[in-house]
This record gives structure tokens, sequence and C-alpha cells, in this order.
């Protein structure tokens, strides 16, 4: 039995000041709802949001987000991962609905990061890192990924301004996203002279911080072909985990996780990295979009900085990636950015993605990072 | 000595390793080493990752260490924000693991992957408590 996609909602993503966590959910929610058409709210078995809880004053995220959109009194559950978290839902309701339990399942990535006052932000900022052994020396998300980019640079020869690459095509592509955060190009001159974040990263190498929801209506094959006329499966699920600590990685040149996730989905999926035709992956960081070219198999390990140099994961390269304007563009909101990932790549296969689309794109990839690679998960997706 | 007069700002006031921070306070530099199978590691644990065995003894580390990457931090998280630009380092150490500190008589300049570097436990001064830690510095 497949599992699909019926139907795909995405709310804005930015600085929200307009609305609360349940209200972001309710606009995804709704928008998916009109997606689908022919859904009643009493036909969806079970919600599961994607989030994660310490940004949120409401407690309990579930609760106040099932309640307002009128979902009682079905199951719901939060998953957290992270910035992986609503990819942890979509595996989720992947195994709940393959298990028979569940035909239809919701999936709610919501987020809201600027509830909090900016001296509660920095405090949560400095614990992202082992507590007991990192954060204590004042180390950062940025930090993290720089510790990457440093020995990237000193192992392959990788530039600062190949980096800045990737936030410039970031950018073209999120200028054409009315959903994104940034709607403007940027140029190399002005992310390199921009104030330094941490050594070699400027802000341009750097996501921000959002609000925002998306919604994802999935289902069971006889559910799925009877909601829509353009399904999407979801064909590989790869998810693994590594250790929380770069003191204790393998080495600092890939993420362990990705690789590990990677390879499960693209067997159980029966695909190679040559097949993906557009992907979203986890640009946290410039650092970080390069690592996955490299760990999903896009390229060589060591030959992401010429890959972007190549404009191979350009519309019209070899696996054009993040042309909805990825994170850097788009914002990242943590909880929702899994799920973002996923619409992205659902209008793509559908063919609805208006300016963006790969011409006739029928699989594609979603690469999901928890943290430093904490958690990660790939999902290979197809249409009929 | 509490575990929480380790580092700058203290996070975890208490653990099986507590006396990590006194070691470091009669300057020594301590990793774990499982009793059962001998596995060393730093930073310490309790309880070994090999084996699971919850029996472990302190190990006086060199302090030799090898500069694997680095990063200069200049958007600090609360309590920090009084010494930037600071510089990190992520050192291998010989005898097994890796640590996490900062800089300290090394220039951005002068700072280069693979250097050879040494990890000296240090003692706060400049506050009323005892805090410690530790500085990568010039071997």
């Amino acid at each position: 039995m497949k599992v699909g996609i019926a139907g795909i909602g995405h709310g804005k993503f930015g600085r929200r000041s307009d609305a609360t966590v349940q209200e972001l959910a309710f606009e995804a929610f709704r928008l998916a709802m009109e997606d689908v058409g022919d859904l009643d709210r009493k036909d969806i078995d079970a919600s599961i949001i994607g989030s994660v809880p310490e940004y949120h004053k409401q407690r309990s995220l579930p609760g106040v987000v099932v309640e307002y959109l009128g979902l009682n009194s079905q199951p719901a559950w939060l998953t957290e991962a992270a910035c992986g978290s609503s990819s942890a839902s979509i595996r989720s309701a992947y195994m709940a609905i393959k298990s028979g339990l569940h035909d239809v399942v919701a999936v709610l990535g919501v987020q809201k990061m600027t509830e909090l006052e900016t001296p509660e932000l920095l405090a949560l900022m400095g614990r992202v890192g082992d507590v007991q052994w990192e954060s204590i020396f004042g180390s950062t998300f940025p930090g993290y990924y720089a510790f990457y980019a440093n020995r990237h640079m000193y192992e392959f020869g990788t530039t600062h301004e190949q980096m800045l690459k990737v936030a410039v095509k970031n950018h073209h592509y999120g200028s054409m996203n009315p959903k994104a955060m940034f709607q403007k190009e940027i140029t190399i001159e002005r992310a390199m002279a921009a104030p330094k974040v941490a050594d070699p990263f400027t802000v341009f190498d750097c996501c921000a911080n959002a609000d925002g929801a998306v919604c994802l209506i999935m289902g069971n094959e006889e559910k799925v072909r009877q909601l829509t006329d353009t399904p999407v499966w979801l064909e590989g699920v790869g998810s693994a985990t590594a250790a929380m600590s770069l003191l204790r990685r393998p080495d600092l040149v890939s993420i362990p996780s990705a690789k590990d996730a990677a390879e499960q989905a693209y067997k159980q999926a029966n695909v190679t990295p040559d097949d993906i035709q557009v992907a979203d992956v986890h640009d946290c960081f410039t650092i970080a979009e390069i690592l996955a070219y490299e760990d999903l198999g896009f390229c060589a390990k060591g030959d992401g900085g010429k890959f972007i140099d190549e404009e191979q994961s350009y519309i019209g390269g070899k696996n054009p990636v993040n042309i909805d304007g990825g994170l850097k563009a788009k914002g990242h909101p943590v909880g929702a950015t899994g799920a973002s990932q996923t619409y992205e790549i659902v209008s793509q296969l559908r063919g609805d993605a208006g300016e963006r689309q790969v011409d006739g794109a029928e699989i594609g990839l979603t690469h999901n990072v928890g943290g430093i690679g904490q958690y990660t998960f790939v999902h290979i997706y197809r249409r009929d | 000595m509490p575990f929480k007069w380790f580092g700058k700002i203290s996070f975890v006031p208490y653990t099986r390793v507590t006396d990590f921070a006194d070691h470091l306070k009669d300057g020594k530099l301590m990793g774990s080493k499982c009793c059962d199978c001998g596995q060393v590691t730093f930073p310490p644990r309790a309880d070994c990752l090999g084996c699971m065995s919850s029996e472990f003894d302190w190990i006086e580390y060199s302090g030799e260490a090898v500069l694997n990457t680095y990063t200069i931090i200049h958007a600090a998280p609360t309590g920090f924000d009084d010494i930037v630009p600071y510089m990190l380092g992520i050192v291998d150490l010989p005898e097994g693991g890796r640590l996490m500190g900062w800089m300290g008589d090394v220039a951005p300049e002068e700072i280069e992957i693979g250097m050879k570097l040494k990890v000296v436990p240090r003692i706060f001064d400049e506050i009323p408590e005892i805090k410690v830690h530790y500085t990568l510095e010039k071997a």
C-alpha cells in the first residue's frame, strides 16, 4: 500500500506579529483543505504537529492547535526533532498510515519564533550545543556550522565566495516565491561586506528566524486517489541520528546522519542521486547546502564548492536545489521547515511551480536536518 | 568543588563527573577511563559508551592537542556579549577524544588548522568565586 500526499497548504513566512501560533496553523490548514476540496474535518483520523516547543509561550501546542482547527476529538500529538520536527511528523504519519491504524492524517508544521523577546532568544541561542562541555564557552548555532565551514575550506579548498554563491542562488529563486520572507536578489559583494556572525559567516550565510505554518494532508493510496487527481507518493523514508556533539563525530566535513538517511531513502525508493530532478535541502547556513550536495551524493565529497560554481544546483543543472528560495530566502520557522520543503516538492511534481517549474519533474527529494545533524530526515517523492 | 564552577556560564551544576572541576583547579586536565573495557575518552563520561559499564577512573591528559577547526564568534549569546569577538577551537587529543575551548595566545592571523596547541587549565581571577576553565595556547 502506498502512502501519499493529497493536499498542501503553505502560509506566509516572515515576522508574523499579526497572528498567534494557532492562527498561523489555521491559515495553512485552510489552504490545504481548499487544495483537497472534498474532505470533511471529521474524516481526518489524526493530527501530528511538528514544532519546537521552547519558542512558544503556550505549553503543549497540539491541544490548542487542534481545538482551534476544529479537529477534536481525533487524536493529536507533537513530534520534536529540532529543525527536523515536521519531517518527524511526516515519518510518524507514514508509519500510522502504513500500519493501517489511520487512513488520513493531517501534518502541521507550525512555529512562531518571534514571540520571544530578544534576551530570551539570545539565552536560547546559548544552549544549542552540549550544555555541559560546550555552551559554557559561548558556542552558537552559526558557530557550529562555521566549524564545519573552516574545516571544509582546509580539507578541500572550498571558499567563502562559493558558500555565498549558494545564498545568491537561493535569494534569486526566493525573489520568485510569494511565500518567502525575503523576495530580493543579493550580490556576492554585498553579502561579503555584511556584518560578521561567526567566522567565516556574515549575516548572509545564515537563514533567519521566522514565523509560519505548512499543512500536508496525507493518506493511504485509496483515500489519496479519491481526494486528488495529482497524487504524489512518499516512496523513500530515511532517518538517522548522529552524535549531539561535534567532539564525538568521525569527521567535521560531513553530516553522518544525512549520509545514512539518504542511503536508506534511495534504497527504499530504488533510485540513485542522479534520478533526483528537484530537491529541497536544509540550507540553514550556506555551508550546510554544500555539505548536502555531497552527503546526498549529488557530487563527490569535497566537490560541493565546484557544484555551485558550475551552477549544477540551478534549474537546468544536474540537480536543481532549493529553487523555492530554501531556508535562506523563505525564512526558517524551525518546526514548519520540513513541511515547507515537502510543499515545494509536491508542487513541483504536480507541475504547479509556475516560473520556477522544473520541466517534467517526476522524482523529488527533501533533506531536513535537525540541529547540527543530530537528526536527519531524507524523503523521496514520486508522482504517478 | 561543584561542577557549576566550570566555564563562564554554568548550565549543569550536578554530574557524576563533578571531580573534573577540582582536578582542573589543581592544574590537571582529566579524561575518563572505563574500569571494565579500558576505553579512554574526553569529555569524560561516567558511563562507558563502549561497554555500558558505570565504573570509571580518572586519567590525566597531557594537554597536547592539534587544531581540528575553529571559528570567531561575533554574535554572542547571553552572558558572552562582554567578550566578543572570541575565538573557539576544536582540538583532537592524542589520548582520545576532542575538546572545545577558547583560543589563548593565538592571534586570528596566526591561526592554522593542523597547528599544535596545548590545553592549559585556568582559574578566572577577576571574579569572586573560583571559576575554572581551559584555554588553547601555542605549543
